[in-house]
């Protein structure tokens, strides 16, 4: 493999990896605060559809209407994770059941193909797009050029939401809260912390970015709206968040490794090399199946396992 | 005693004696009243005329014997995946890999098929059902073991495991040569798709005139009779309840709880794989990856269990319910129905229900924490 194609490649990685980064940063946030939320894709589709109906309908210069439609798109997802909160927080319902629920109300064959249909979004190209930035006008430095200073502006954003969680998680008292509530509630209520706040604020936090991450499908990658358009990216997301031990620097390696396999897939294949593109696909679930068999067991648990409350449902009687 | 929620003065006691019978019996008709409800200002919302909606979905559904079958036809899937969602919630074990386990059960009983279906039915038939129920078996073998042995997630190793199945499916039919496809001819590469099963490996309906039952319905009331049996009246199920409901209990008592998982997640695949052979046999007649994965019976099947509470003659009803709505979204697909409805219908109802069970398990106190005399 020469030069130049490896570092179209990597860029490449980076590119298509960043949605799955920014919705596997979300579901982190919720998962450390013990909240397992399996909408992730029905989220991200109502953030897709409704950031591409707003930069579709509403006027103005190119850049605020693109942050308007990422800001709606964030809204109308943590719009709808607010049902999941309810359902798992205030009413104790079983998380997987209600994420399920979620996707299935949201998802290709809901409520997002149903906007879509309503606001007649299907068939049409979008009126804005979210072009490659040339940063420091460095876009033609070799090597890190094309990969660091040419990507579109959610890729440099999705760097500092990463940086801000790994931030908030680890070095301030509010994340100190928030892993207490994930690991341990009862100390954490005992200490006078309210596991309710903390978990409605990370999964709602949660909707927010797997919206933004829905938006960069009808944004950035094909500015058009299909149903089902994200077409599984938010169970990589999740697949993500357990590859990535629950950290964010994890997730962000781990998005854009697997943003590269399928680029070199599509690659390889392009060049006569005989291996299905199948087998690049179902790499990212099975590297997480072997991870996780890895990192539940005995030695791994308590260094890299999920966090120990995560899926069950709190409340002060023991419920 | 109580939980104070942020933003309203609601306050839930649980409940510490049975809960009431009347409570039981009306949270669900409260649950479906309440969706019906939202349903009707989302279709207003959407300017549809509510009142047309419905019909077209009750003609499309229930009227007419032929549109009865029609919604036998779609809640064949959704009775088998249901149940094997069933059994498995039922028990504690998160399976929601009945996706991929359906994938694996039409691989082997279209692959057991299109080897001997030219022997008639009476041997394909059977073969065709054992061959899924060990593939289905195998596959959730994979997160079952996982599980017992190795700790890892169920939820996630068998959610990981239906992407896995799809992409098998999809290289099977789609990238290769494979005992599946139809490799006769060069039209066969235009357009890749499987080899149709010998017509003599197609599983009979049942019935006549405008009104047919799937054989596959058929054997799913089987396995729901057969569940209910098992679950209510064996020492293996009484085993199953106790661990499922008390960990600690069932480990003092002697009972396996290791194998006892794995032994419901086997069962749970193999039901699952069912549907994907009712997929091949009795509708239609090929692999086919598409028809296999858009319509998601195996996440739809999770919706049928938890709106079913997990019993498994409550699934047969709750099958049923959700076909209906499939197979009205599938057939009107108009403006007054459009398919996009179903997946909404389909998660207000599930959210009402499983918002719902609150009732039965807390008593739920309005207004501010006056003092209670616990016992």
């Amino acid at each position: 493999m020469n030069h130049g194609l490896a570092i179209q490649l990597i860029a490449t990685g980076i590119f298509y990896g960043t949605p799955m980064a920014i919705a596997a940063l979300g579901e982190l946030l919720a998962e450390r605060s013990g909240v397992l939320n399996l909408g992730v894709e029905g989220m991200m589709l109502m953030g897709a559809v409704v950031a591409f109906w707003v930069s579709r309908d509403v006027s103005g210069p190119n850049g605020l209407v693109l942050i308007i439609a990422v800001l709606a798109g964030a809204a109308a997802a943590a719009a709808i994770s607010l049902i999941h909160a309810f359902m798992t927080i205030t009413l104790r319902a079983n998380q997987v059941v209600s994420g399920l629920a979620l996707t299935i109300f949201a998802g290709a064959t809901g409520l997002s193909s149903y906007v879509g249909d309503l606001a007649n979004l299907g068939g049409n190209p979008g009126r804005h797009i979210m072009n490659a930035i040339n940063v420091f006008g460095l876009k033609n430095v070799p090597i890190l050029g094309p990969i660091i200073f040419n990507q579109p502006a959610l890729v440099y954003i999705s760097w500092m939401i990463a940086f801000a969680i790994y931030w908030y998680v680890n070095k301030t008292r509010q994340g100190l809260h928030l892993r207490a509530v994930g690991e341990n509630p009862e100390a954490a209520d005992a200490m006078g912390v309210s596991v309710v706040r903390y978990r409605y604020a990370h999964v709602l936090m949660g909707g927010a970015l797997a919206g933004v991450g829905g938006s960069f499908y009808t944004l950035v990658i094909s500015s058009e709206w299909t149903d089902g358009i994200t077409s599984g990216a938010g169970w990589i997301a999740l697949a993500l968040v357990i590859l990535a031990f629950w950290r964010p620097a994890g997730v962000l390696a781990g998005a854009y490794l697997f943003g590269v396999v399928s680029a070199l897939g599509a690659n390889l294949s392009a060049r006569g090399v005989q291996l299905p593109p199948e087998v690049f696909s179902a790499l990212p679930y099975v590297l997480t199946i072997v991870v996780l068999a890895i990192v539940s067991s005995g030695w791994g648990r308590g260094r890299f396992g999920a966090p120990a409350a995560l899926g069950v449902p709190y409340a002060r009687d023991g419920g | 005693m109580s939980a104070i929620l942020p933003a309203f003065p609601i306050r839930l006691e649980k409940r510490t004696d049975r809960t009431p019978r009347w409570v039981q019996a009306a949270t669900p008709v409260g649950a479906f009243l309440f969706a019906f409800v939202i349903v009707t200002v989302i279709l207003l919302a959407g300017g549809h005329n509510p009142l047309q909606s419905y019909n077209a979905m009750l003609q499309a559904s229930v009227t007419s014997t032929s549109a009865i079958s029609q919604t036998l036809v779609s809640a064949t899937p959704l009775l088998l995946t249901g149940l094997a969602a069933a059994v498995a919630f039922r028990m504690g074990i998160w399976n929601i890999g009945g996706e991929g386990q359906l994938y694996v059960g039409a691989i082997c009983a279209s692959g057991v098929a299109l080897a001997i279906g030219a022997h008639g039915i009476g041997l394909a038939l059977p073969a065709m059902i054992l061959a899924a129920m060990v593939g289905g078996a195998l596959w959730a073998a994979i997160p079952g073991l996982l599980r017992a042995y190795l700790n890892a997630n169920e939820i996630l190793t068998s959610l990981m495991l239906n992407y896995t199945a799809g992409l098998l499916l999809d290289w099977l039919i789609n990238d290769s040569n494979s005992y599946w496809r139809d490799t006769s001819g060069a039209s066969a590469y235009l357009v890749a798709h499987g080899k149709t099963i010998p017509g003599s490996a197609d599983w009979p309906a049942i019935g006549g005139g405008n009104f047919s039952v799937p054989f596959g319905f058929l054997v799913g009331l089987v396995v729901a009779a057969l569940l209910f049996v098992l679950v209510r009246h064996t020492w293996l199920g009484y085993q199953l309840r106790v661990t499922a409901d008390n960990p600690g209990v069932g480990r003092y008592a002697g009972m396996a709880s290791k194998r006892n998982f794995v032994i419901v997640m086997l069962l749970s695949g193999a039901i699952a794989a069912i549907a994907g052979a009712s997929q091949v046999g009795d509708f239609t007649h090929i692999l086919d990856p598409t028809g296999l994965q858009s319509p998601q019976y195996g996440y739809t099947g999770i919706v049928v269990a938890a709106l079913g509470r997990y019993n498994p003659l409550a699934v047969v009803i709750s099958a049923l319910l959700l076909g209906a709505i499939t197979n009205a979204g599938i057939n009107v697909q108009s403006a007054t129905f459009p398919q996009s409805l179903t997946g909404v219908i389909e998660g207000i109802i599930l959210f009402c229900v499983l918002g719902s069970e609150i009732f039965s398990r807390y008593r739920v106190r309005v207004g501010a924490e006056k003092a209670t005399v616990t016992a």
